[in-house]
């Protein structure tokens, strides 16, 4: 009954390109809109894809984006049901008008964005927001979609993706686990 | 005096009990030897004894003592049926091996007059299954301010003078009262607890009291009103008995009177002997009472008192509470626990198996003494004495239930508890009344 | 389970908050740190988060109190849960309603938190094995004020940069303050030294047992000290002959500038309110710099949000883990 283990779905070269390619997205579709982008990433991994995708922007379009960090424990449905402490969030400035994107490592069952949204809107009323995640798994029990996805990775719903980020892990790689 | 009955007849022929140990402190006798009981009375002890008619019941492992005498009980009739009654008192009196017992006065109405005295004897004799000896309040309505008819409550069938849950507080009405009890041969009994000095107290003063938030009760409540009572009592040459005595300092002042001959005598419960002022906890009710729990110190000193001889009795002080009493916050709470089916396997915990004293001092304590303290029939094998007999396995495991207790409330801080020492049978009046550990 | 035992705590393990005496100091850390981020609530543009929508606090308050009832309500409110008020008069005479059949009430209708003050000594503790609701001790009798104690540990840590090694000296009558009871366990929990300072009457020695330092002199109680606590003082102690007179007690024991120069020249002054002003606390002192009383206060509502927040963040645990996987 061996399990495999763990299996790179991608490495540190396809995050990078990846991260580049959604940084050249958003900076296409949100052309009118280019001065009053924020990135806001969800910790503890979104924030620093947020910031990677910001430092892409700002070298390729010129353009430096404000990054803010929203932290969503408050807003989870399920309380409680996993370790997490709340810390506080940490927004450049007012998102009133502004165009939001989004960012966060895995988008799943799309809870962790439902709760996102509702934070962001208690924090003001943006023009638009926007989801960037670097992995789609599928498995949606939300109607919720990425606007700019890094990787489609569809999997079994019992597996596991776990995303390893160099600021928070020690190496850039996305691991996929089979379910046992 | 009350006989136990219930009207069932006497098995016909006797009960020849074999091979227990008998133990008989009143006789000297320790030893594995055959008890023959009839007509209610012990008829004959001795080695391999003819049964001739009677029925038997084999003994052997068994100890086989005279019948528990605990001279400190509530069985709440009159007033409080719903929390027991005489019927459920004294069934589970049996079960605990008790055969006689005294029934504390702070009914409701309390026992200040002849006609109560008259009443309890009455439902007695129609309901208890174990002799009930009444206790007599000292004052009227046991208020503390005009003395009851002493006299009287004696006639009538009193055996001890007492407004046991209070301290007589008036002085002159307790040198009275003594006088009075020493011209009626009777004791004058005291729980010693200055009213005042106890200041609202709901438990221990000490540590865990601090810690708590509670407001404490202080050993000094216990030892001026000792202190007092042994110089009234001595200048009365009145028979003091102090009741659940607690502590350090008290056994101290007992100890030295009766070096100087004072005619006193006390008593200890199972729970003051076991249990520390710790056993609070969280708010437990359960581990209220009064006199309260006490310190660890205490405790060893009670012990160290029933060792030397200076506790003279062991005694339930059986309090039954209803739920309602005790599920409230804990300054609210009624005092007191249910004690009379736990008393012998917790006085085997704490005084037997560590080897303070040996089982020959634990029958002492719990039949010989009480019954020559108040007097009382019983206390004793000698042929001739009632057939009240308590024939128990020192060494049964067993855990306690409060569901299963035939006490009618449950209020003890020993549920669950794993216990050794169980009554197997209690005779009274020569009629088993609990056999094989239940009720016939 | 390997590792679980030193794992840090994510929630509060206990259904209810009854005492600093059951925490352990993990725990206590986790509210203070959870504290940190739910102050910042109040500074959003929507002062709320939805983490207790749903849920039913009632205050339960058997003692009156404006000040803490207050605070729970704002803390309750500011997590999105709804709060109802119960303000119960007792007196001796007008027995009403018994604890249990309260509790069974409120048990029947379904309430999620029940926020207690009571005059009596373990009665949360009576409520909490009554029911499931979860019960939150804001002062029973003598014994413990848990929320009080955090709330004090939150403000010397905000104000002083930690609480471990720190000197906290109570002033005033010990012997009957639930405050000073769960202050002495909860600084002590966490590194720091308690004195206790008042009059032999209202101060046994016996508080050493409980480990705190006794003083009778407020000058050697308070040298050295990082904070200056100053607890009320209650009129009714001196009709009962435990105070000679106030008059008494303020030439010993009253906190004046002069007498605050005794202990550390930073030091915190602290009250849990509400003031006798001039009484056991001068004017000056109550609104020198140094004072903190009004961040306590302020300080009180994040605590107390926490505390809610990590209960209910236990019972969800609690009830995914006996449900089974979700």
């Amino acid at each position: 009954m061996a399990s495999r283990g763990p299996v790179p779905a991608m490495d540190a070269t396809a995050i990078d390109r990846a991260l580049v390619r959604i940084a050249h997205e958003i900076v296409e579709r949100n052309p009118d809109h280019l001065n009053d982008l924020v990135l806001i990433g969800i910790p503890k991994r979104g924030d620093n894809l947020a910031r990677r995708i910001a430092a892409s922007i700002g070298k390729n379009a010129g353009i430096a984006v404000p990054v803010g960090v929203l932290d969503i424990t408050m807003y989870r449905d399920d309380i409680g049901s996993r370790a997490s402490i709340p810390k506080p969030s940490d927004l450049p400035g007012s998102i009133d008008g502004k165009t939001v994107v989004l960012v966060d490592d895995v988008l799943f069952t799309g809870r962790s964005v439902r709760a996102a949204l509702d934070a962001v809107v208690d924090f003001g009323r943006p023009r638009s927001v926007q989801l960037a995640v670097l992995v789609d798994r599928g498995h949606r029990e939300f109607p919720i979609r990425a606007d700019y996805a890094g990787k489609n990775l569809p999997t079994p719903s019992g597996a596991n993706v776990k995303v390893e980020l160099s600021e928070t892990d020690g190496r850039d790689q996305v691991l996929l686990e089979e379910a046992p | 005096m009350s006989a136990g009955g219930n009207g069932r007849a006497t098995a016909p022929g006797g009960i020849l009990i074999r091979r227990g140990r008998v133990i008989d402190p009143a006789s000297g006798v320790d030893g594995e030897m055959d008890v023959k009981i009839e007509n209610g009375k012990v008829a004959q002890t001795g080695a391999n004894l003819d049964p001739g008619g009677c029925s038997v019941v084999e003994a052997k492992g068994l100890v086989v003592a005279p019948g528990f005498v605990d001279i400190h009980v509530h069985l709440r009739e009159p007033g409080q049926e719903g929390e027991e009654t005489i019927a459920t008192g004294t069934r589970a009196a049996a079960l605990g091996g008790v055969t006689a017992l005294v029934a504390m006065p702070n009914t409701v109405p309390p026992l200040d007059t002849p006609a109560m005295i008259a009443y309890v004897l009455s439902r007695a004799a129609q309901d208890g299954v174990v002799r009930v000896y009444p206790a007599g309040c000292i004052s009227h309505e046991r208020k503390g301010e005009v003395m009851a008819d002493l006299a009287g409550l004696r006639e009538a069938g009193a055996v001890v003078f007492t407004d046991d849950g209070n301290s007589v507080m008036n002085a002159l009405l307790v040198r009275r009262a003594m006088t009075n009890a020493r011209l009626l041969a009777t004791p004058y009994a005291e729980h010693a607890e200055d009213e005042h000095l106890v200041d609202a107290g709901v438990m221990h003063e000490g540590r865990v009291s601090l810690k708590l938030g509670l407001a404490g009760r202080s050993t000094l409540a216990e030892d001026v009103i000792v202190a007092r009572d042994l110089i009234l009592a001595e200048a009365a040459g009145a028979h003091l008995h102090v009741m659940h005595v607690t502590s350090k300092r008290s056994l101290e002042m007992i100890r030295e009177a009766k070096a100087r001959k004072v005619t006193v005598t006390c008593e200890a419960t199972p729970h003051h002997l076991v249990l520390t002022d710790e056993a609070v906890g969280e708010f437990d009710t359960a581990a209220k009472v009064y006199p309260p729990l006490r310190s660890e110190e205490h405790r060893r000193a009670l012990v160290a008192g029933v060792k030397d001889g200076t506790v003279d009795a062991i005694v339930s002080d059986h309090a039954p509470h209803g739920p309602l009493e005790k599920e409230v916050e804990f300054a609210q709470a009624a005092t007191g626990m249910v004690g009379l089916e736990t008393m012998l396997p917790l006085v085997l915990e704490v005084l037997v198996r560590p080897g303070e004293i040996g089982l020959p001092d634990l029958v002492r304590l719990l039949s010989t003494s009480p019954a020559r303290i108040l007097r009382l029939p019983g206390g004793t094998l000698a042929p001739g004495s009632p057939a009240d007999l308590s024939i128990f396995d020192p060494e049964a495991a067993w855990t306690v239930d409060p569901r299963t207790m035939a006490s009618k409330s449950r209020n003890t801080p020993f549920a669950g508890r794993k216990v050794r020492g169980r009554v197997v049978h209690t005779i009274v009046a020569g009629r088993p009344v609990v056999r094989d550990g239940a009720l016939v | 389970m390997a590792g679980a035992a030193t794992a840090k705590p994510d929630c509060l393990a206990a259904k209810d908050l009854l005492g600093i005496e059951p925490l352990s100091r993990d725990e206590i850390q986790l509210v203070l740190e959870t504290a940190d981020t739910l102050s910042d609530v109040a500074r959003h543009p929507i002062k709320k988060v939805p983490a207790l929508r749903g849920r039913t606090m009632v205050n339960l308050f058997y003692e009156a109190s404006t000040r803490t009832r207050t605070s729970f309500e704002l803390a309750a409110v500011r997590l999105s849960a709804d709060v109802v008020n119960i303000s119960v008069q007792t007196s001796s005479v007008v027995k009403g309603e018994t604890l249990l059949d309260t509790a069974r009430t409120l048990e029947a209708m379904s309430v999620d938190f029940i926020v207690m003050r009571h005059g009596s000594s373990g009665a949360p503790h009576t409520l909490a094995r009554n029911l499931k609701a979860s019960v939150i001790n804001a002062g029973d009798g003598q014994h413990e004020h848990p929320t009080q104690a955090l709330l004090d540990l939150y403000t010397v840590r905000q104000k002083l940069g930690g609480i471990e090694g720190k000197t906290i000296t109570l002033v005033g009558d010990i012997l009957h303050s639930r405050v000073a009871r769960s202050n002495l366990i909860a600084f002590t929990k966490m590194g720091a030294k308690v004195r206790f300072c008042g009059p032999p009457t209202l101060l046994s020695d016996d508080f050493s047992t409980l480990g705190a330092e006794v003083h009778h002199d407020l000058k050697t109680a308070l040298a050295g000290a990082d904070v200056i606590y100053v607890l009320r003082l209650q009129f009714e102690r001196h009709r009962m002959g435990l105070m000679p007179s106030v008059k008494a007690y303020t030439q010993r024991y009253a906190i004046t500038p002069e007498r605050v120069k005794w202990a550390k020249s930073d030091a915190l002054i602290m009250h849990p309110g509400p003031m006798n002003r001039g009484v056991e606390i001068a004017h000056e002192v109550a609104d020198a710099p140094r004072s903190v009383i009004v961040d306590q206060v302020a300080n009180g509502v994040a605590v107390r949000m926490a505390v809610l927040y990590l209960l209910e963040a236990g019972r969800t645990k609690r009830a995914a883990a006996a449900g089974g996987a979700s």
